[in-house]
């Protein structure tokens, strides 16, 4: 009882953060609701076997994502390995054309920040095939390291590396999509926008 | 400014802002930065991107959840 006395203490404080990631996961609320109590039951059933003075919130992720595996993938009926349209390296940066607004004495947060909403962000995220999303989610919005992903996810740091490398490229993509639409940046002709020299470079 | 170091940097850019990089890379990218600004400002596009996109993707907890998950665990609801 000590344990899970200790474990409630200890673990409150990640709910925010763990729910934040369910939600990319799952698409919906109804089920990151569902998702975060059947981690948070979990852990708790589990805590026993938790090693003291290891790291919690990485094991509260890993059930998180094991769950989530287990049950909603199932679900959604979506093949294990989905792949992303190869987009360039730079892609956004490139398009945008830098820091526009470092220029004008505005920080690039700042400009950033207006480019994009909220929804926009969280959509550019969820869009992404699960099996670039979850790494992309671990190191980009909770700040794992690639070690600790491998570990999350069950993969190896070599595969956690190139997962990263292309779900962040798609999401660039994405989100520059909707810096077109917003009037911030020309839509840009692919053929002229990839000169062929650069894939034989490559 | 030799392409070589750009192309070097630019490739490890993800590596070096996950701090990934061994102490030596680092070091050799960060004296890269200090001399060729167009890369800079891509390490600099890269970083805030990043901040951005860790900032949009918080959701507030629903007090029904945070009440259910402080039930499941036995605590009373004011210390959820």
């Amino acid at each position: 009882m000590a344990d899970q006395a200790r474990f409630a203490e200890q673990a409150m404080e990640h709910m925010s953060a763990l729910y934040s990631a369910a939600l990319r996961m799952t698409r919906n609320p109804a089920d990151a609701e569902d998702l975060v109590q059947e981690t948070y039951l979990k852990a708790y059933r589990g805590f026993g076997g938790f090693e003291q003075g290891t790291n919690l919130r990485a094991w509260l992720y890993r059930i998180l994502t094991n769950s989530y595996i287990n049950t909603y993938r199932a679900k959604q009926r979506r093949p294990d390995e989905q792949e992303l349209d190869e987009a360039e390296d730079n892609y956004l940066f490139l398009r945008l054309g830098g820091l526009e607004a470092a220029r004008q004495g505005r920080s690039a947060e700042d400009e950033l920040l207006e480019w994009f909403t909220d929804a926009e962000v969280k959509e550019a995220v969820e869009e992404l095939p699960e099996n670039f999303r979850l790494p992309v989610i671990l190191a980009d919005v909770e700040g794992f390291s690639y070690k600790e992903i491998a570990e999350i996810l069950d993969i190896p740091m070599g595969t956690v590396m190139s997962r990263l490398h292309r779900g962040r490229k798609g999401l660039r993509k994405r989100l520059y999509e909707y810096a077109v639409a917003h009037g911030l940046a020309d839509r840009v002709d692919e053929a002229v926008a990839v000169p062929a020299g650069d894939d034989a470079a490559r | 400014m030799a392409d070589g170091d750009c192309n070097d940097s630019l490739e490890q850019l993800y590596i070096f802002l996950d701090g990934e990089l061994t102490d030596s890379k680092r070091a050799s990218i960060h004296h890269h930065l200090e001399e060729c600004s167009p890369c800079l400002e891509r390490f600099d596009f890269e970083a805030e991107l990043r901040t951005v996109i860790a900032r949009r993707c918080h959701d507030e907890v629903p007090e029904s959840l945070r009440r259910k998950v402080a039930d499941l665990l036995g605590l009373p609801a004011d210390e959820a």
